[in-house]
């Protein structure tokens, strides 16, 4: 049993434009990356509960060429209104990281 | 101009205009023949601020530098240069900036050449014609958008697609320094107008705008090169020691991207559901397969600032382990005061739909706010943001003022008597005028050129002589 923390090479969130989140989690090679996509630890519903939406908020992505995992959600608030916390959507991967991998 | 259609050589020098690249990998990319000379200079990424001022992101000398060398660069070796987003957000005032900063240059190197100058802020009256038309269209998710946006909006700009880059050269511009455009338009123009398919023009540009940031491990900003043929491209970073792998490339679609496969241009979709990538060698990749859905319509998207008002900003810190166990009792508990006290102070001059009052909690949810998934405080101490913002940078300060000494001496039960509850290590800071996206559409023009005019200006060792076209 394993963290995503601990399996992949790169955890990390990002603006996808001025009113999206988008969540990469990079693998450094075919084993790992296939390990963790056939678990099923880290699929849309889970994202969705990391973040509290409802699954058909999150877009879902496997990545075979680049050996990556994506999902992309609505930002709470817009990049830049009065509430946003982050403007570059740079500290929003933590709760990805401790997703358990069988 | 010295492309055959077989193949189209590009230079990137850098993800963005201003962050620098390395003059040893640059000279080494020039060596290699390129066909022209590309660079973004813009993104919504540092907010709405830009848009909404007109000043750029990056401080003036620094794109002075970058702009030099390629300036230099492309007339050394005779091949067009071509900037889009000029200036961050590619308003006219950063287009003015932007247009500046290459006069100077020009002037200083003695450099003559015909620039094009391809505007991308939208009129007013343009954009509420075809608002009534219906020809405005929301993406998802979008915020409202009417008449009053259009007429509260500081500054919108259209994202140009390839074909204002295309007039341009058509036109005989040397160099070209477009307002707002798509990152990949300003790379994939060109090799479009000499023949490449689409998907391959497109797919390539994608890599090539954020310059070297495609490869394993990218050191500093620096610069990427690609090879388009008709059936692939091929990609490398100058610089020796950077490597692009089949993986890095394939990864570089998913960076600020909501959706790795599909990249939704003006002119259609680009699908990278195919794309293969190849190891040439150990830092070399070749591409094939990535395909291009022409859409029925062609869009252009918009991007708008608004002024939401002036803003002041205090600082503070809590340490007394019983106001952080009761701290949303306690916040809670200074609004109400907030709200209480500004009434006494201005009465019905400003009402409370007049002012915000936002609160961070560092230690709490100060980063994730309400995406945050732990709720207890584990922490010894907190930090507390607030922002108070109002129509006039006096109020909003005035606000300030009376947020801090009511945070200081806000009672809890614990203790009696007077207390002081919060350290600040200094007053309030004035913020000045503050900005919001506003806009989240897309307007179906007549023709990919009717929203972006150009005008052409002969620069003769760094004396302007203008035309509008």
């Amino acid at each position: 049993m394993s963290t995503l923390a601990e399996l992949a090479r790169l955890i990390r969130s990002k603006n996808a434009g001025p009113f999206e989140l988008t969540f990469d989690i990079m693998f450094d090679d075919v084993a790992t990356y296939e390990r963790v996509k056939r678990s099923g630890a880290i699929t849309r519903e889970v994202v969705a509960r990391c973040y509290g939406l409802q699954p058909d908020a999150v877009k879902f992505f496997l990545c075979d060429s680049a050996l990556a995992i994506k999902a992309s959600i609505p930002r709470p608030y817009f990049q830049g209104d009065l509430r946003d916390s982050d403007g570059h959507g740079g500290q929003q991967y933590a709760p990805l990281m401790d997703i358990v991998v069988d | 101009m010295t492309a055959s259609s077989d193949e189209v050589r590009v230079l990137s020098p850098t993800g963005v205009c201003g962050s620098g690249f390395l003059e040893s990998s640059f000279e080494a990319a020039l060596a290699l023949g390129p066909h022209f000379i590309g660079v973004d200079a813009g993104s919504t990424d540092p907010g709405p601020t830009y848009l909404g001022t007109g000043r750029t992101a990056f401080p003036r000398e620094a794109i002075k530098r970058d702009l030099r060398l390629m300036l230099r660069g492309a007339r050394r070796i005779g091949v067009p240069l071509l900037v889009g987003s000029a200036g961050t957000a590619g308003g006219d005032l950063q287009l003015d900036i932007v247009r500046g900063i290459l006069e100077e240059i020009a002037g200083e190197e003695k450099l003559s050449f015909r620039l094009a100058l391809i505007h991308a802020e939208q009129g007013k009256d343009y954009l509420k014609r075809r608002l009534r038309e219906g020809r405005i269209k929301p993406l998802s998710p979008a915020p409202e958008f009417d008449e009053a946006t259009i007429d509260r909006s500081a500054h919108i700009v259209g994202m140009m697609g390839a074909e204002p880059f295309q007039r341009a050269l058509n036109e005989g511009a040397d160099v070209i320094i477009a307002g707002r455009a798509s990152d990949t338009a300003i790379f994939a123009a060109l090799p479009l107008m000499k023949g490449i398919p689409p998907g391959i023009a497109w797919h390539a540009a994608k890599i090539l705008e954020c310059g070297a940031a495609a490869v394993v491990q990218r050191k500093t900003p620096d610069c990427m090169f690609a090879w388009l043929r008709r059936d692939h491209f091929v990609v490398q970073a100058p610089d020796p020691a950077l490597r692009c792998t089949p993986q890095s490339i394939a990864s570089h679609s998913l960076y600020e991207n909501a959706d790795p496969f599909h990249l939704v241009e003006c002119s259609g979709t680009l699908d990278l559901t195919h794309s293969r990538y190849e190891a040439i060698d150990e830092r070399t990749v070749r591409v094939t397969g990535s395909g291009f859905i022409e859409a029925p319509r062609y869009t252009v998207k918009l991007e708008g600032a608004e002024h939401v008002g002036f803003q002041s900003v205090l600082i503070g810190s809590i340490r007394d382990p019983y106001i952080i166990r009761q701290i949303d009792d306690w916040s809670a508990r200074l609004m109400d005061k907030i709200h209480a006290r500004v009434a006494m102070v201005y009465g019905d001059r400003v009402k409370t739909e007049d002012y915000h009052v936002n609160l961070r909690i560092y230690g709490k949810n100060g980063t994730m706010g309400p995406l945050e998934p732990v709720k207890e405080i584990r922490s010894h101490e907190l930090c507390l943001v607030f922002e108070t913002t109002a129509a006039t940078q006096d109020i909003a300060s005035t606000i300030a003022g009376i947020t801090r000494h009511q945070a200081l001496h806000l009672p809890i039960p614990e203790w009696s008597g007077l207390i002081t509850g919060v350290a600040c290590p200094y007053n309030y800071l004035e913020r000045g005028p503050v900005y919001r996206f506003n806009v989240n559409h897309v307007v179906e023009p007549d023709d990919p050129c009717e929203m972006f005019p150009t005008d052409y200006v002969t620069i003769a060792t760094g004396a302007a002589r203008s035309r509008a076209a």
